[in-house]
């Protein structure tokens, strides 16, 4: 008996598709080894610029010539688009790599079947094979490719980020950036007013999430119970109404928050002004600016929790209420016992990411105050300002990218531990077979 | 019992007095605003609530002296092309993973899901320089991209919603002669119509408001969403152009408004859905 396995998976390792052609398989192998020259011919053409690029991230820095009377700049190397460039790259040729490896398995797979006197795949054969029993894979192809351009790669890249000292002083196209390893994060640490800054914004950020998370949630439940009530008439007009701040879009209703809570002009202030109480200010006093935006947020966020909340409502076993009646039992009882661990019940799952949200919860923090007023402690941050404004603020209004980098890292590890230990405990994550 | 019935009553009367008093809460910023676009002058300040002065003027202005008309065919065109991929893309993934069993597939279920909890703006540099070197810099192809390329990560909905259609149903049709693509148009995508609906409105909502990445990918006045050109309206001081912010705001959510009240019912039914099974 020949070996045919070895020979076919041998042949493919050494140049795509031949493992094919020798499987008998000539068109399946044609393409494979048109891919191949491809493949190679481009790696070839790339490498030498890809390496370098992102180990040196340039070496010529632009600088003025003199053309005649006047400085001219000339074009130095760019190196953030180096390094972007430089990444593609190398997950292009890890990508070849990867359909190397998976092509000598599939000649080994076919030469084993020769091997086992069986026939193999024909083309036809082959292409009604792939929608049938590779479906998963041909489907979710697309949205893994768009998440990994638009989401993964730039993940990494901002990593990456955090290990240079791309900041205001370094910036290209004048400047180079280099690796530095881990200062950025040393510094960030060490450097007092620095680490003031940021365990200042961390606090607000967490108080933040909490206090808006439960305010939505305690107040969303607060309103369904009380639209919901036996007795209550006209339910479906004022949950009409109560779902105006749902639908209208949420940057246009923060905008007018922020105009609507002027502290000079905005008409709340005017109209304690005619009952004799002048208004607070605020969103410019550090602790109103705090209250207001929590406020705001109360508005935005109870109606989609009192949504919510009603759909558990109706849900919950009528005859549950009625035995308990029965045994005298108290409203507030009913309630701590029946209905409050029901609707925890079910919506504990989007409490955890509504958190999560929230401490991610840009928006609202930059369209109602902007993250101020300022604080003259702060490194670029105010009183409101939460890790991820102060991000924004960093990096894209002051240029400090390789901090901000750091601080992302820091961001994504604590909401990662958080959600992942929270997810893998609801029932969509868990094995699933048992639902059906 | 007379005791018990006046409790009762009047638990009844303060729950009355509180629901009103939640609705004006809730339905006064919308109502000032509705007021303030139909206020002459341009100022924030206004003496009273109503109006002493009507004007239509402030309409006009947002066609005569901004680019409303075209700002808002934009949006439109950027929000509903993302509903669309978006809700397309959710949909695929969450129905790979919830009726396929393959190699690595609980490591991408996870990975996704860790990739979706990464703030998005922070790619924003990369983004930015991504689509500079496909030349795709001010396009609304760019924009469309961007907010539809991480759909995948919000598989989770799909797959929970997906994983309790029962099975049977698919497995009569696929002896029957079903193909995969099949049992997805034909028995699940109707079985879902509630969740489609949620995504969609979501989706189209979300990207209606989105701000940052237009801002950023989006550089002449031409090719402006609604978000940018609204906001920068109102991001001075001194609010100069208030009242035409206020018309502006007004034909932007009369719309979205009215998608809401039209699929109400089948909005709560996804969203409690989508709770029920998470």
């Amino acid at each position: 008996m020949r070996q045919h396995r070895i020979t076919a998976a041998t042949l493919s390792a050494v140049f795509m598709g031949l493992g094919q052609i020798y499987n008998r398989q000539y068109v399946k192998g044609s393409a494979f080894a048109a891919f191949y020259a491809f493949a190679v011919y481009f790696t070839i053409a790339n490498w030498h610029h890809a390496i370098w690029g992102i180990t040196t991230l340039g070496e010529t820095q632009q600088k003025l010539v003199l053309v005649g009377k006047i400085y001219k700049p000339v074009k130095g190397d760019h190196s953030i688009f180096l390094m972007i460039e430089g990444l593609i790259m190398l997950f292009i040729f890890a990508l070849f790599a990867y359909l190397l490896v998976m092509n000598a398995i599939d000649a080994y797979r076919g030469g084993k079947l020769r091997d086992e006197g069986k026939k193999l795949n024909n083309i036809k054969q082959t292409l009604r094979y792939i929608p049938d029993k590779k479906f998963a894979h041909l489907i979710i192809t697309i949205p893994l490719v768009f998440v990994f351009f638009f989401s993964v790669l730039p993940i990494i890249f901002s990593v990456m980020i955090a290990f240079t000292n791309y900041n205001n002083t370094h910036e290209p196209p004048g400047k180079l950036v280099d690796w530095q390893g881990f200062r950025a994060f040393k510094d960030l640490f060490s450097l007092s007013q620095w680490a003031h800054t940021f365990f200042g914004v961390f606090t607000w950020t967490m108080t933040w999430a909490v206090l808006s998370t439960f305010t939505t949630f305690f107040g969303g439940f607060a309103v369904a119970l009380l639209v919901q009530q036996k007795g209550i008439r006209f339910k479906s007009f004022f949950r009409a109404i109560y779902m105006v701040p749902f639908a209208i879009p949420a940057f246009l209703s923060l905008l007018i928050m922020r105009n609507l809570f002027n502290a000079q002009f905005g008409p709340i202030n005017s109209t304690l002004l005619k009952f004799g109480i002048v208004g607070p200010e605020w969103l410019s006093d550090p602790f109103w600016a705090k209250a207001t935006i929590v406020i705001v947020n109360l508005w935005l966020g109870f109606p989609l929790s009192m949504l919510l909340i009603i759909g558990i409502l109706t849900t919950i076993p009528r005859d549950l209420y009625e035995a308990s009646e029965v045994d005298g039992a108290s409203a507030f009882y009913k309630f701590r016992k029946i209905t409050f661990p029901s609707v925890m019940f079910s919506l504990s799952p989007i409490l955890i990411g509504q958190f999560a949200g929230n401490i991610n919860n840009f928006n609202v923090i930059f369209l109602l105050s902007g993250g101020g007023p300022t604080n003259s402690e702060y490194q670029f941050a105010g009183h409101t300002d939460i890790l991820i404004t102060w991000l924004y603020s960093l990096s894209i209004t002051n240029g400090r990218y390789n901090f901000a980098a750091v601080i992302s890292i820091f961001l994504f590890i604590i909401i990662a531990l958080f959600a992942l230990f929270s997810f893998r405990r609801t029932r969509s994550f868990r094995e699933d077979d048992l639902l059906r | 019992m007379s005791g018990y019935r006046f409790r009762k009553n009047a638990w009844l009367t303060v729950s009355y007095v509180l629901l009103i008093l939640i609705a004006v809460f809730t339905i006064y910023p919308a109502l000032w605003i509705v007021l303030s676009s139909f206020r002459a002058g341009t100022s924030l300040f206004s003496e009273t609530l109503i109006p002493e002065k009507w004007t239509v003027i402030h309409y006009k202005e947002l066609f005569e002296k901004f680019q409303f008309g075209r700002w808002y065919m934009n949006s439109l065109k950027i929000s509903l092309t993302t509903m669309v991929l978006s809700v397309f893309f959710q949909l695929l993934t969450g129905y790979a993973f919830s009726r396929f069993r393959f190699k690595s597939r609980k490591s991408i279920m996870s990975g996704l899901f860790i990739i979706g909890l990464f703030p998005s703006f922070l790619s924003l540099t990369a983004v930015y320089v991504l689509l500079l070197n496909m030349k795709l810099l001010n396009t609304h192809t760019a924009l469309i991209m961007v907010s539809s390329a991480g759909a995948a990560v919000g598989y989770l909905l799909v797959k929970g919603y997906f994983d309790t259609i029962p099975k049977s149903l698919e497995e009569a049709a696929i002896i029957d002669g079903a193909s995969n693509w099949g049992v997805f148009v034909r028995i699940l995508l109707p079985l879902s119509r509630p969740l489609v609906v949620y995504m969609a409105v979501t989706s189209f909502a979300g990207t209606f408001s989105e701000f940052i990445f237009a801002q950023t990918v989006l550089r002449t006045e031409a090719k402006q969403t609604l978000a940018v050109g609204l906001f920068n309206m109102v991001n001075t001081q001194t609010s100069t152009e208030f009242t035409v912010f206020a018309a502006g705001s007004v034909l932007v959510s009369i719309p979205v408004v009215v998608i809401f009240i039209i699929f109400q019912r089948l909005l709560v039914e996804g969203l409690t859905a989508g709770a029920d099974k998470g």
